[in-house]
């Protein structure tokens, strides 16, 4: 039997399973969660699938557990990934700190569900965009990547643990109940192309060094070398408690200028730019789907608009911002929110106006609701 | 033969003296602690002290070993991650009392599961650091900053605790036990989880708020029914080991990774098509999209599908989107189905928005119950108790969209026929599609 070339290579498939997928296949070893409404499916696939590549799947006694594990299992040389919806990230709030404090690579999967509170389990939101950057004390920088697609699920989730490592910080991958458990059709050959993530690690030394700021430095390994230490407290470059402004500030400036300073590392938009056009649709996540079909309604109408779907959300992509918004003097942002991520854009935005498109009813935008908006 | 000479590490702790207020019974708990590990002699990088919040939690600067500092109660949780991550590793915890009332659950499920963690409670029946605040040891009476009245809680028994839920060793005894050392080397070469529950005087507030004594601690263990001594010690298996175990006829297999459909039929559709099922949580609603959803992928479409049901899977609404369509499209809402198919009171009422959206060419197809539904679309009424065989609840979903898929011709039916003999519950489904294909002859 022959196969022909041409005939489509397609599963059908959820979100959930492409985060699974997308983190095995990038090197995760150890997983820790609760179970929760919309999130329990990767911890479902990864208490199956883990062990088969020598992995540990956990399912914590809550999420503080969970989340404990995670940042203890990646001491000892494990790469963590934890998932969990918006109560769960409440209750991980402490430990997101100590992972920013300890620099301690995780992957942390948010899917989104209608709060505040319990909320709506099986309904969707993205309310989430604003808390899961500044969900612990300080104020400190996170990472924080939202696919739009199953495709970008894999992808996203395989680059959230490189980032992870890079930075030796938390990442989080901001999806949400609509993203993470619709089924649909995948062409096998969309799915980027993922390569394990190698940890850079060193066997002995001060486990941090900040000098220069920024500078990121290899991770220790519990057993592995001499004995090192990690602290949540404030502390000089051996984890040992310090209160020395100097040392106090050189700390605390680190933990900001290695994000702040390598945002071209991290910034990933989708830019479908259209010149000519003098609106620009922003959006992200499970939203950039209306938003992508409104682009194709409208431009077959022959009005003009361009379109930049954000898949870094935070930091910002400002690079990527400022060059999208050569010419445009209108920005339209649609999300499942008041308004949260369109605060962002206003901050760029100069003088343009920035109009939202926006529903907290647990129903989707439609594209109609978009294209409305841009007429 | 030749002779290696080892010599054994002197001391684990650095040159640093303790930060503890004078006569703090945490200071002798920590030189046990040496003194065991110097019997012990183990590598101290491979010892992670793992140090909780608190006066007790300042504990691992004063070592030479790895350490893990982290949050106030949590240390336990880290020291499970450690332990799973490398069960090679000699893990211990040192903790306060303060830990195991804002750590309980971890305790208990640390306990339970026989993780191969020692956890060394510098049990001083107060919170040290920030004040003498009540803890949950407080002992009852006891007069704290916070029960200036005296404590009207009963104090925790910690070794009861874990002890009742499993721990492998568990031992109470307080700073001043002569043989505290040895006690510490058996609780870390158990296998399993280990607890010592270590009594000590906290001077700066509960001695002097309340008179205590080392006399009046030991005394009172007893007269408060907390019996020193070694109280648990049973043969477990340790966790990290049990888990490897347990896991290791998988281990090596193949992750689920994608397999694509076979396209053997071909498609009729030159543009999307939306289909919305409303019936009910438990009527395989989900479950039957799927089916036409692959049958769509083994033409050559392409297809998404989006659930809407309450959290009880098995009460209430369940209403299901179902795109097919030719092009690759990117996820969207059904604002106005092409095929609405009203199967239940729950999808009934659940189906407003999309029947008011519908138009002439849109086609709504539903049981006798809803044939006045109000809609500019065509209303095709099926009435399964026409059909030649009793139709169960959990088939009526399939069977109304093997109807529209009939009726509409996005791909033949042969393709739904496949996917439907091909999955589980293959010849229900199978008696589904063939009734839907005929229900509209009747
Ligand atoms: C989440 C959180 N809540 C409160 C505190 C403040 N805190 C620091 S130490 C401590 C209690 C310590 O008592 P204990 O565990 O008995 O240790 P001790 O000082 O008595 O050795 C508390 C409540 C904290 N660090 N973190
Ligand atoms: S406050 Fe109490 S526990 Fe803390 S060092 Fe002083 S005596 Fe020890
Ligand atoms: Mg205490």
């Amino acid at each position: 039997m022959t196969t022909d070339a041409k005939a489509p290579r397609r599963e059908y498939v959820d979100g959930a399973t492409a985060i699974t997928r997308g983190a095995i296949d990038a090197g995760c070893t150890f997983f820790a969660g609760y179970p929760i409404t919309p999130a329990s499916g990767i911890l479902m696939a990864m208490m199956r699938e883990l062990p088969k590549v020598g992995g540990i799947a956990m399912q914590g006694e809550d999420e503080i557990a969970s989340i404990g594990m995670c940042l203890g299992a990646a001491m000892a040389g494990a790469k963590a990934m934890t998932a969990t919806s918006g109560p769960g990230i409440s209750l991980y709030s402490e430990n997101i700190g100590l992972a920013v404090m300890g620099e301690v690579p995780i992957v942390v999967v948010d899917v989104q569900r209608l709060g505040p509170a319990t909320g709506g389990a099986t309904t969707v939101a993205q309310g989430d965009v604003q808390f899961v950057r500044w969900g612990t004390a300080g104020g400190y920088p996170v990472i924080v990547l939202a696919p739009s697609s199953v495709p970008e699920s894999y992808g996203l989730t395989a680059k959230a643990f490189e980032l992870a490592e890079r930075f030796r910080c938390p990442v989080f991958l901001l999806t949400d109940k609509e993203i993470a458990m619709t089924l649909s059709a995948v062409d096998v050959d969309e799915y980027p192309t993922v390569g394990v993530v190698d940890r850079v690690e060193k066997n002995g030394g001060l486990p941090y060094s900040w000098k220069p700021a920024g500078a990121v430095e290899p991770m220790r390994r519990y057993g592995d070398g001499d004995p090192f230490r990690l602290t949540g407290s404030t502390h000089d470059e051996g984890a040992y408690i310090t209160k020395d402004s100097g040392k106090v500030a050189a700390l605390n400036q680190h933990l900001i200028a290695k994000i702040e300073e390598h945002r071209d590392e991290i910034e990933m938009v989708d830019a479908d730019l259209e010149p000519g056009a003098d609106t620009l649709l922003v959006s992200y996540g499970v939203t950039a789907g209306a938003a992508r079909a409104a682009v194709a309604r409208l431009r077959e109408e022959g009005v003009m608009v361009s379109s930049l779907v954000v898949q870094s959300l935070w930091p910002i992509p400002e690079t990527s911002l400022t060059a999208a918004l050569e010419g445009i003097e209108r920005i339209v942002v649609p999300e499942l929110n008041m308004g949260l991520y369109r605060r962002e854009m206003e901050r760029v935005a100069g003088n343009r106006a920035v109009l939202g498109v926006n529903r907290i009813d647990g129903t989707m935008i439609t594209v109609a609701e978009i294209v409305g908006a841009v007429l | 033969m030749s002779t290696i000479t080892v010599t054994p590490i002197a001391t684990y702790r650095t040159d640093d003296p303790y930060p503890f207020c004078p006569g703090c019974g945490h200071g002798p708990i920590l030189d046990r602690l040496n003194d065991a590990m110097i019997k012990l002699d183990l590598d101290p990088a491979r010892i992670v002290i793992v140090s909780d919040i608190g006066c007790s939690g300042l504990s691992d600067q004063y070592f030479a070993t790895s350490a893990f500092h982290g949050l106030h109660g949590r240390s336990i949780t880290y020291a499970t991650g450690i332990k799973l991550a490398n069960p090679d590793l000699e893990v211990v915890v040192i903790m306060g009392d303060g830990g195991t009332g804002i750590g309980g659950a971890h305790l208990l499920s640390a306990a339970r599961r026989n993780i191969g963690i020692t956890v060394i409670v510098m049990n001083n029946l107060n919170f040290g650091m920030t004040g003498g605040q009540h803890s949950t040891t407080t002992p009852e009476g006891g007069v704290t900053s916070t029960t200036p009245h005296g404590n009207l809680e009963h104090p925790l028994d910690i070794c009861a605790t874990v002890g009742v839920n499993g721990a492998a060793y568990v031992y109470r005894g307080s700073s001043f036990d002569q043989d505290l050392a040895d006690r510490f080397v058996a609780a870390m070469t158990t296998p399993g989880f280990a607890l010592l529950d270590i009594w000590d005087l906290c001077t700066a507030y509960y001695v002097r708020s309340n008179k205590f004594t080392r006399a009046g601690m030991e005394q009172s263990m007893r007269s408060w029914g907390m019996e020193p001594g070694l109280l648990y010690e049973r043969t477990v298996a340790e966790y990290a080991v049990g888990y490897r175990q347990a896991h290791a006829s998988i281990a090596g297999m193949p992750v689920a990774g994608p397999r694509p459909v076979a396209v053997d039929h071909e498609h009729g559709l030159d543009r999307p098509m939306s289909f919305v099922v409303a019936g009910s949580a438990g009527g395989k609603v989900r479950s039957a999209a799927r089916l036409v959803a692959m049958g769509g992928l083994r033409s050559g479409l392409w297809a998404a599908q989006r659930d809407d049901y309450p959290v009880t899977v098995k009460a209430g609404h369940s209403v299901t989107e179902l795109w097919l369509a030719p092009d690759e499209m990117p996820l969207t809402a059904v604002a106005k189905p092409d095929v609405l198919a009203v199967i239940s009171d729950d999808g009934y009422a659940k189906a407003g928005p999309y029947l008011a959206a519908m138009a002439a060419d849109d086609l709504v197809l539903t049981t006798p119950e809803f044939a006045d539904v109000s809609t500019e679309a065509r209303v095709v009424v099926l009435d399964p108790k026409a059909a030649p065989k009793r139709i169960p609840k959990t088939s009526l979903g399939l069977v109304f969209l093997a109807a529209a898929v009939s009726l509409t011709g996005p791909y033949p039916l042969d393709a739904l026929r496949q996917a439907a003999g091909s999955g589980s519950f293959a010849e229900v489904n199978l008696e589904a599609v063939e009734t839907g294909a005929t229900i509209l002859d009747q």
